[in-house]
């Protein structure tokens, strides 16, 4: 008896089965751990447009200098570098001229500290849009990412002016190595190194703003643990220092960027994987945590 | 039959009461500490039921608690309930800003909300611009927004300001533009959310009439969540009543309406309710309202008030203050929530109660041959020295006007105006008719 029941219900589910409609949108509570609507982003792709003009047209409205502050800024930090760190204190820049050794390092760092911290506060500062409108919340950070490579571009004109003028002054001989064909490849790891670290952060800080106060300082601390303002090579082979520093990925990327356009700087054959790796992970995590977030944050923002 | 495009089951949403601080970082690790072992989180069962008005008993409130419904495509939904009621949360689960804790929804097609109009528009930027950077926010294509460019310029009404920056214009018109690019919007299931409360009249009607041709002509579904029971009237074939993050009723608009209005009501005796001083809404520092009833003069509370009647509202107070003047005003508003008319106690010369405090009565005779036969709902306002206003109850009552000569529960007709008084009219020939 109780056979032939079960018969019967399977039979009923069957049915119900082939009647399941499908649902363009399915919303609950849980969702898998890394989900990434590949297509959904392409669907937002004027979006994604729309927002990197955002960010490059309305930063300086209103200002008499414009899009000269994208000069200005890097110029007056390598100023105050090579006062403080070239004159006063001293320290080596590979035989380099200053301007070019500084100004190298900042435009490179400079773009990774965009990308983080731009993307970092990525919940914070849209609360409002994103409580009131859905759209793939990634959008946004690479959106910032994006920009910033733009400003990084508009920032690497002024490095090459230099780059230029040096070469052909007596008494300095550089040039660049064929480490250029790698150039593409290091923008894309020190952007997504800094996308990965934005996403993990912003998830962090949309609960507990503790975290703001971190980033303030530690992009800061990390600048000094990188070989911006120093040659890795200026380094005691051995010493836990540069050890420390080696484990640094980013100190890897900018040493190979330094490489590539100086044909100046001590990169080391394992370094380029390991901060590959080292992006990938982070950033998958980063990921993960965001979209763990997005669902949710807008309640304990 | 027309196709389900939204199916809603078994939704809830839990949140949590008070400040995130450090007790917060201990239940996230507990709850963490659940998932892992594969236990139900700890949290959820302490729920309690989404009641502003009572005590915080538990840290845990559930905004919303196993709501089933569907929607059909074209349909356009009502979703009416009281402030807290769940109602924008309810929106903000169906348009993915945050999700469920549990149950599911589950859509056809594009969903597009509209809990805001003009979401995102950076004022630095011209109008021109806005409307691309908008749309795009709203999910349409830089090539749909350059296709219908014209018309939501001239729907928005501001070709003259297309270059100029967004922050020069006034709030209504940034309304305008925002409603502007969001009616050219064309998704399968559209979410709005009391966006129509700005703006001036005309461009209200204008509003309005787009929702309408929407839903009509193109065959697309609303979700419609107002305060204002006229345009909920005038736009949507059905309603859902939202009370405590719980559906009290689904179902024909006017009838939600009637429901919404007049919650809370016993033994379907609307006429004259008694309140407790434990009740927030009716009492506070300054006066607690006992009870308040309306009924036809002769007649008691609870039988039919027919047109010729003349009708008695009675108001009983206890007044805490003395040496204050305390003044009660009634408004009376029509079945789509429209106010008909005010009148207060203040209107009496001489009050010698004034210095004391105790229980007060107030009566108003209203005349007969005044209201419709209609149902009317009541607004009772406690003034202080005649300036300001110590409470205020919406809807503290309800009452039906019945045509001459009816017997209660045999009136089903609508009527069209809600007051029709009997004015004073003569007539005198003032022509030679050959």
């Amino acid at each position: 008896m109780e056979n032939v029941k079960c018969i019967f219900e399977n039979k009923n589910m069957g049915k119900g089965l082939n009647k399941i409609e499908s649902w363009d949108v399915v919303i609950k509570p849980k969702s898998s751990w890394f989900k990434l609507n590949l297509r959904e982003l392409i669907r937002y792709y004027d979006l994604l447009v729309m927002f990197i003009k955002r960010d490059i047209v309305t930063v300086y409205k209103q200002t008499v200098l414009g899009p000269l502050w994208y000069f200005i800024q890097p110029i007056l930090t390598t100023a105050v570098y090579i006062l403080v760190f070239g004159k006063i204190a001293g320290m080596s820049t590979d035989g380099l001229p200053k301007p070019v050794f500084y100004l190298c390092g900042i435009i490179i760092w400079n773009y990774f500290s965009e990308c983080f911290i731009k993307t970092s506060d990525t919940f914070l500062t849209n609360q409002n849009i994103f409580g009131k409108i859905y759209f793939p919340r990634l959008i946004v950070p690479i959106s910032k990412v994006v920009s910033g490579l733009i400003k990084f571009c508009i920032q690497f004109i002024l490095f090459l002016g230099f780059y230029l003028y040096y070469m052909f002054q007596e008494g300095y001989s550089y040039g660049p190595t064929w480490y250029l064909v790698l150039l593409p490849v290091l923008l894309v790891l020190m952007g997504m190194v800094g996308l990965g670290f934005g996403l993990l952060f912003t998830s962090l800080t949309s609960k507990y703003r503790d975290f703001k106060f971190l980033i303030q300082f530690g992009v800061q601390l990390v600048m000094y643990a990188s070989p911006i303002i120093y040659p890795l090579g200026s380094l005691e082979d051995g010493s836990t220092l540069k050890t420390v520093i080696s484990l640094n990925p980013l100190s890897h990327i900018i040493e190979y960027f330094k490489y590539a356009f100086l044909g100046k700087a001590e990169i080391i054959d394992w370094g380029i994987w390991y901060s590959g790796l080292f992006t990938i992970l982070v950033l998958f995590i980063g990921i993960i945590v965001f979209n763990r977030t997005e669902k949710n944050f807008v309640d304990t923002i | 039959m027309k196709e389900t495009v939204l199916k809603v089951e078994n939704l809830s949403k839990l949140y949590r009461l008070g400040e995130i601080g450090t007790g917060t970082l201990s239940h996230d690790l507990n709850r963490f500490w659940a998932r892992v072992r594969g236990k139900e989180d700890p949290y959820s069962l302490v729920g309690q039921v989404n009641d502003r008005t009572s005590e915080a008993k538990q840290d845990y409130v559930w905004a919303l608690k196993d709501n089933n419904f569907e929607v059909k495509q074209g349909e356009v939904l009502g979703i009416i309930g009281k402030n807290g009621a769940g109602k924008s949360t309810l929106l903000k689960l169906i348009s993915q800003i945050t999700s469920p804790t549990e149950g599911s929804i589950k859509a056809k097609g594009r969903i597009a909300s509209l809990l805001e109009v003009g979401t995102g528009m950076h004022p630095e930027m011209t109008a021109r611009e806005n409307i691309y950077l908008n749309g795009a926010i709203l999910g349409m294509s830089k090539k749909e927004i350059s296709s219908k460019f014209d018309e939501i310029i001239e729907f928005a009404g501001c070709k003259l300001y297309m270059d100029t920056p967004l922050k020069r214009f006034s709030s209504g018109m940034r309304v305008r533009l925002g409603f502007a690019v969001a009616a050219f919007l064309e998704p399968e299931i559209l979410i709005v959310d009391e966006v129509l409360a700005v703006g001036d009249a005309e461009f209200q009607k204008k509003a309005i009439g787009k929702m309408k041709d929407v839903s009509r002509g193109g065959g697309r579904t609303v979700l419609f969540v107002s305060h204002n029971m006229s345009s909920v009237k005038s736009l949507c074939s059905r309603a859902i009543v939202l009370e405590h993050g719980q559906i009290r009723f689904d179902g024909e608009v006017n009838e939600a309406i009637h429901r919404y209005l007049t919650e809370g009501s016993v033994d379907g005796v609307y006429e004259y309710k008694e309140f407790s001083g434990d009740d927030k809404n009716t009492s506070n520092e300054f006066v607690q309202i006992n009870s308040i009833g309306i009924k036809a003069v002769g007649k008691h509370y609870g039988e039919p008030m027919n047109i010729n009647n003349e009708l008695s509202l009675v108001i009983d107070y206890t007044k805490k203050l003395s040496d204050v003047r305390l003044d009660t005003t009634i408004q009376i508003k029509g079945e789509g929530g429209n106010y008909l008319l005010a009148s207060g106690s203040g209107s009496i010369d001489d009050m010698d109660n004034t210095t004391q405090t105790g229980r007060i009565r107030h009566q108003v005779i209203l005349p007969s041959n005044f209201f419709n036969a209609s149902s009317f709902y009541v607004n009772l306002l406690v003034n202080q020295n005649r300036k300001k206003i110590n409470l205020r109850v919406d809807d503290i009552l309800k009452f039906d006007i019945l045509p001459k000569e009816t017997a209660l529960g045999q009136y089903m007709g609508k009527s069209q105006v809600p007051l029709r008084p009997e004015f004073k009219w003569t007539y005198a020939q003032t022509d030679e008719l050959t």
